[in-house]
């Protein structure tokens, strides 16, 4: 890789020295990596090393107890969500985490509308805040067309992922990071998620972090894979190199 | 001098019986999520339940003890059955609802069933006072301080000393791991239960010879018991003691040296800086949201 | 492809089902604002009390049913707009000009009330708004010289509406009338703007909210503003109405029966807070024969309710499709 490439993922999201302890737990234990504008990288590890806690650390859901996050050259450590999703970065969540009470098409709309306008001109906005075109592509795209006016909660799991991650895409996001967007989706969906986030990559132009333990998946769909084990990064690089590294199957694939 | 140490001493006195409702309502809440709106009430009706067992010719100490059983039946084991175990799987909201409706219920059932005035009650203390550096300290003071002290001294030894007790502790500290241990939680619940029972009889017992027996006399303890229990910090059983007393001390010096009127106030506005300054209370631990 | 034919049938299914909606409601209305021609003069101060209770509660219901906040304050409001219109109207000041400062006055108060919700939730904001309430209930009853401690205001005026005389019970049952359907009007408007999809966002998933970009700070503040607001209007309709002021009916009991009101009604719901308004206003005039005991029965009917109806008594037809679905 030449120097100059890796200048220019340096620029986008820089993550050094990250750490995070609960007690004398070290949940994340000085993680450093980089993403590249328009990059997909994957994260992945055995339950507990610290995936999710570190997503939290970067997303200003939790505060690290040290290290710092630059994103497009700013120091972002210890911005509040709120802060992040003005700056263009996006996330899904590993548990559930819908408006349960609105509809699927509302859930939509709420996760792109307070991106345009000001407080006043949201309140003189018509009721879908010109995005009902927007949400309903996006309901189209996520074929959740045929309960778009149900409440959110009434879903199944595997649907309510779904709408979490639609709603990360909605506000055409620069930076999303997805934990584990996988998890209770049905095989036939996975393959299509896949071409689904592989596409908005190319429409959107955003970068994506995702935390997954479906390897095929992983493996498919990015080009640079990050194993995490007890806090530490254990290696990173392409995924048949990540794949074939002894240490990560002896922690994480096994034999 | 002798007047602050007077009004420290009575009220540390009174704070240490709003400590005795706080620490049920401690315990509720960490064993079972429980928000308990009808704590007042629960002092309330074993303060009455005590004058129909005394006027049916029972000693103090005898109605005392017959009313800690029915309060155990009626406000521990019949509230947990309920009202409690049906809504708790509802999240808080619907349980504090339902316990303001209990407050309202249990009130009115006494004013109109029974009787709106106040009615006198003994105390289980000598009358009188002795002084000490000036001041004239009340033996029912002193005895109020002391009855609630052994309480919460025992209580203490129970949950720290005890195998019940310890797993009590666990159920309040992570009921899943204590499922997972082979702890019966359920059991454990309801003696939480029965112990915010018995306290609030204990507390009926202190605070109704100064309050008189009244159908309303929960509006003020109520609150109280609960401003104590997050001023001192929820999570900790220390907090609510702390807490309590506290309330009972500033209420009394603000009540004498800046105006009788507003102090029924101080526990209020301690509780507003509380929870804009440390939320978690002045004992507690802070707790990050779990995503 | 079928999406876009079920959405249509969709619309058409609804399109008339709203239309008689419109129209029943319509009728409501038309057959509450000639109610008072049949009732004697209390009858229609009942009807006025109840109208001015419902823009208290319709702003209570944004604060907790829409926002998803707690609060136990709603009389505070409703007290301090009272007072300042008892106030202001005895010193000649226009009705017109008292009413945006009594509501603005309880914006800015309830924006200030806010702030402990930022910090705490549920239980705790529970306590904190009972605790504001019980302040204002002792400022009202102890500072003599500005409330006339528990003696009250008497002699407040009511307002004229463009010359016209409004002392008449009935043309002052119109008029707050007309002023409660402005205020519910709005109020709908602004749930079905996008403010109001943030303020559902925010009682569903704070957390969701706030990394989608909703400003979590600034929607709780304005749901306790904004309600606190309405009960500052109802306030100053309320002293207008009884034409004198004193600090009883805006205990802290009074806060609790208003959300009761927007429980018992279903809390978020649209129209929720005219049943539960109903109950706590019409029901004890009702039940007055019952004199002390309508209240221990409407506290143990609180608990019997929330037992076997979490969601009020509006969410019936749902549980009822529910368990239809379920057997
Ligand atoms: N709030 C917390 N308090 C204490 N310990 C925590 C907390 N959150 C996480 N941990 C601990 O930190 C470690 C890392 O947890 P984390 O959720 O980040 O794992 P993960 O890699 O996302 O696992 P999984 O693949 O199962 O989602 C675990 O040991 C966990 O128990
Ligand atoms: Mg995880």
């Amino acid at each position: 890789m030449s120097v100059g490439a890796d200048e220019a993922r340096a620029r986008f999201l820089e993550v050094r020295d990250v750490r995070k302890a609960y007690g004398a737990i070290k949940a994340v234990d000085g993680v450093s990596f980089d993403v590249a504008r328009g990059e997909i990288v994957g994260v992945i590890g055995p339950n507990g090393s610290g995936k999710t806690t570190l997503f939290n650390s970067i997303l200003g859901q939790i505060t690290p107890s040290s290290g710092s996050v630059e994103f497009c050259g700013e120091d972002i450590t210890g911005l509040s969500p709120l802060d992040l999703a003005r700056r263009g970065i996006g996330r899904t969540f590993q548990s559930l985490q819908v408006f349960v009470k609105l509809s699927v098409r509302d859930n939509l709309i709420a996760a792109a509308q307070e991106f345009q306008g000001t407080m006043r001109s949201r309140l003189l906005a018509p009721p879908d805040a010109g995005l009902g075109a927007r949400a309903d592509a996006m309901i189209d795209l996520f074929r959740l067309g045929h309960v778009a006016g149900r409440p959110a909660g009434s879903l199944s799991y595997g649907q309510q992922k779904l709408i979490d991650i639609a709603m990360a895409f909605m506000p055409t996001p620069r930076l999303v990071l997805l934990d584990e967007p996988c998890a209770g989706v049905n095989p036939g969906l996975v393959e299509e998620l896949r071409e689904l986030l592989v596409t908005l990559n190319k429409t959107q132009g955003g970068s994506f972090v995702v935390i997954e333990h479906n390897m095929d998946f992983i493996m498919k769909l990015c080009p640079h894979v990050i194993c995490m084990v007890e806090g530490k990064v254990l290696t990173e690089g392409p995924p048949r190199t990540v794949q074939s590294n002894p240490r990560v199957l002896e922690a994480y694939l096994g034999n | 001098m002798g007047e602050l140490l007077q009004l420290i001493v009575s009220g540390t006195a009174a704070g240490a019986i709003y400590a005795l409702a706080a620490l049920g309502f401690t315990l509720l809440w960490q064993a079972s999520g429980t928000i308990n709106f009808a704590q007042g009430e629960f002092v309330m009706v074993p303060a009455f339940i005590m004058l129909f067992c005394m006027s049916a010719g029972a000693p103090l100490w005898l109605a005392f003890l017959a009313t800690c059983v029915i309060a155990m039946l009626l406000l521990g084991v019949l509230f947990k059955r309920i009202v409690v175990d049906p809504l708790i799987r509802h999240g808080v909201i619907p349980l504090v609802i339902a316990s303001l409706g209990l407050s309202i219920g249990l009130k009115q059932l006494m004013r109109a069933g029974y009787s709106a005035q106040a009615f006198p009650f003994p105390s289980p203390f000598p009358s009188g006072h002795f002084a000490i550096a000036g001041a004239a300290i009340s033996y029912a003071d002193v005895g109020t301080l002391l009855f609630a002290a052994i309480i919460v001294l025992g209580l203490q030894a129970f949950l720290e000393r005890t195998v019940t007790g310890r797993a009590m502790q666990a159920v309040a500290q992570n009921t899943d791991a204590a499922r997972v241990l082979g702890i019966d939680v359920r059991r454990m619940v309801l003696y939480t239960f029965l112990i915010n029972a018995v306290l609030a009889v204990v507390a009926a017992l202190l605070v109704t010879p100064a309050y008189l027996a009244k159908f309303d006399m929960g509006d003020s303890i109520g609150p109280k018991a609960f401003f104590a229990a997050i001023i001192g910090g929820f999570n900790q059983t220390r907090g609510a003691l702390l807490g309590g007393v506290l309330i009972g001390v500033l209420e009394n010096v603000v009540g004498f040296y800046v105006s009788p009127a507003y102090k029924e106030g101080v526990a209020l506005i301690l509780f507003l800086v509380v929870i804009l300054v440390r939320p978690e209370g002045l004992l507690g631990k802070a707790e990050e949201r779990k995503v | 492809m079928s999406v876009v034919a079920d959405d249509v049938a969709l619309a058409r299914t609804r399109r008339p089902l709203l239309r008689t909606a419109n129209i029943a409601i319509a009728i409501v209305v038309v057959a509450f604002a000639l109610l008072p021609l049949l009732l004697k003069s209390y009858g229609t101060y009942l009807c006025t009390l109840f109208c001015v209770t419902l823009m208290a509660t319709y702003g209570l219901n944004l604060t907790v049913g829409y926002a998803g906040q707690m609060s136990l304050g709603q009389a505070a409001f409703y007290g301090i707009g009272a007072y300042i219109a008892a106030i202001a109207l005895k010193a000649g000041i226009s009705f017109y000009l008292v009413l945006p400062v009594a509501a603005i006055v309880c914006f800015v108060v309830g924006l200030l009330i806010g702030f402990p919700a930022l910090r705490v939730q549920h239980h705790y904001l529970a306590f904190a708004t009972l605790g504001f309430n019980i302040l204002v209930y002792l400022v009202m009853r102890n500072e003599e010289k500005i409330t006339g401690g528990t003696y009250g205001i008497s002699g407040v005026p009511r307002p004229t509406l463009f010359g016209l005389s409004l002392d008449g019970v009935l043309a002052f049952f119109w008029f707050t009338l007309a002023a409660t359907l402005i205020l519910i009007a709005l109020l709908g408007w602004l749930l079905r703007s996008p403010w109001g999809r943030a303020f559902a966002a925010l009682r569903d998933n704070p957390i969701r909210a706030e990394s989608l970009g909703i400003n979590i700070t600034v929607y709780t503040l304005l749901a306790f503003a904004i309600g606190a607001a309405c009960a500052g209007i109802a306030g100053v309709f309320f002293a207008a109405l009884v034409q004198f002021v004193e600090p009883a009916p805006f205990h802290f009991a009074a806060s609790l029966m208003m959300l009761l009101a927007i429980i018992v009604g279903g809390s978020g719901r649209f129209f929720g807070p005219v049943i539960g308004t109903v109950v706590i206003v019409l029901l004890p005039e009702w039940l007055r024969f019952m004199q002390n005991w309508y209240l221990a029965i409407f506290g143990f009917a609180v608990v019997a309710l929330m037992i076997w109806l979490p969601g009020g008594v509006l969410s019936i037809p749902e549980r009822f499709a529910l368990g239809k679905v379920r057997r």
